[in-house]
């Protein structure tokens, strides 16, 4: 059995969330990760589409694995995915259309999403189906909680609410004051993301050292 | 607005003020990936200008005539076939799409690999890279919602142009991020932010300086648009001016005048 090598789909699941976190630890997905943080409630339907197509995909590619030719495969991974998330964008625009509006062409660009493909390169074309699905979800609740942390920060900085509610001690108060308004644009993302991902470095180096220490 | 500003308006934002990565956020990957060394971060600027024109001419012609809602040959087809009424195949969107960048990326690859060796040997490293690049991916779909239900759908033209200039700016963004990322090796970064962290942070502040330019474009667009009103207010306004500026001080007097009675 090839699942014998490598972690137990539990590990893969605890794997995908923290110490290898998509977005902070492989630098995968970053398109969205940078283009809808702006609000928490955008960041939150972006991780729900993900989850749903990188759990769907895993799951088709992992039982297809068998009978995959190996130079076409990325090719059939990207149509897999590109037919999952055409059912999710008609979704999302059937039920909550003025979200779909907002979040615009990204929606589609999922297709292409690093992440997707990679964990359909690494994961499911090699393992079988329970491993392929634990390590989907693992790796979209990493994805979720990365694309949140984001959006935490900037929401709060760039309109002083946090799902869209506003904070009570700013609610009232002028449009303009309090509100850092370039933290809701292009380079407000940029910002944050290298500040964030400095910081988990950070965080990571803490605790090598405190291993080394105690050893 | 005559066709010519139009045309070079549309070139303009596509490549600068609305560039493809510093306000879109696609493309990141290559981006980061891609950006530590400028003759490496130019051949893939412009493999991805090469890709990007060829997918973004196949996909509007799929679109155009098959695939939006009572597209022509779609619908003769159809409509042949013993259908009634126009067809709409909009569904088939994203599919088809990722079909024609992958083939369009194959394509390019044998063609270049025949014709053009050195050219193949500079750049034939990133083509396979680029089928799962989200700008091509985001050019078509542009020209998607360019076609897609619009009053005035756009030409070939205009998807040519979105395209190519899309494929420029993106040039121009990664290669001034490989100039200045050759200049941060010499630099004492902080250990933790190293590698990904400072580019991020470094194509925050590219960002703002290419935010600049909306205005650029914003007063671009208002020029084109109001110039021959404008001429005409400007030969107009001047007699009116004349007779504003005693008015004004007349009124101010008037006003005054009356507050101090009262």
């Amino acid at each position: 059995m090839p699942n014998d090598t490598g972690p137990t789909p539990m590990e893969r699941f605890i794997q995908g969330i923290l110490p290898e976190n998509p977005v902070y630890r492989q630098l995968l997905g970053m398109c969205p990760v940078l283009a809808v943080t702006s609000k928490v409630s955008n960041a939150i339907t972006m991780a729900a589409a993900v989850m749903f197509v990188l759990v769907c995909a895993n799951i088709l590619v992992s039982l297809i694995r068998n009978i995959l030719q190996p130079h076409l495969r990325i090719l059939v991974f990207t149509l897999t995915i590109a037919t999952f998330v055409t059912i999710a964008d008609k979704v999302l625009a059937a039920y909550l259309y003025p979200m779909s509006k907002q979040l615009g062409p990204y929606i589609p660009l999922i297709i292409v999403n690093c992440l997707i493909i990679c964990r359909c390169e690494v994961c499911a074309s090699k393992q079988g189906v329970v491993t392929a699905t634990f390590d989907a979800v693992g790796q979209s609740l990493g994805f979720l909680l990365a694309l949140v942390s984001m959006a935490t920060v900037r929401e709060l900085l760039a309109y002083g609410s946090w799902f869209d509610i506003e904070l009570f001690w700013i609610a009232g108060t002028p449009q303009e004051a309090y509100r850092w308004g370039l933290m809701g644009m292009p380079p407000g993302a940029f910002f944050t993301l290298g500040v964030l991902l400095g910081v988990a470095n950070w965080i990571t180096t803490l605790g090598k050292k405190k291993d080394k220490a105690s050893a | 607005m005559d066709y010519l500003a139009e045309i070079l308006i549309l070139a303009f934002g596509a490549a600068i003020a609305n560039n493809f990565v510093l306000v879109y956020f696609v493309g990141i990957c290559p981006f980061i990936g891609v950006s530590r060394r400028v003759d490496m971060a130019f051949g893939m600027g412009m493999a991805v200008t090469f890709v990007i024109s060829v997918a973004a001419a196949l996909s509007w012609f799929f679109t155009y005539f098959f695939l939006q809602p009572d597209a022509p040959w779609a619908t003769a087809i159809y409509n042949a076939l013993g259908g009634e009424g126009g067809s709409d195949l909009s569904i088939l969107y994203y599919i088809i799409y990722i079909f024609v960048i992958a083939a369009s990326v194959q394509l390019v690859e044998m063609y270049v690999r025949k014709m053009f060796p050195p050219l193949y040997k500079s750049f034939g490293v990133f083509l396979p890279l680029i089928t799962t690049n989200c700008a091509i991916l985001f050019a078509c779909l542009e020209i998607m919602k360019g076609i897609h239900g619009a009053a005035d759908p756009w030409g070939l033209d205009k998807a040519l142009t979105l395209a190519i200039f899309g494929g420029v700016g993106f040039t121009i963004a990664i290669v001034i991020m490989a100039g200045i990322r050759e200049e941060l090796d010499l630099c004492d970064v902080p250990k933790a932010l190293k590698g990904a962290g400072i580019t991020l942070l470094v194509a925050g502040i590219l960002a703002m300086a290419f935010m600049g330019f909306a205005g650029v474009k914003k007063s671009l667009k208002a020029m084109t648009e109001s110039e021959p009103a404008a001429a005409v207010k400007v030969q107009e306004t001047p007699p009116a001016d004349k007779t504003a500026p005693p008015a004004k001080p007349d009124s101010v007097v008037a006003s005054i005048s009356k507050e101090c009675d009262a």
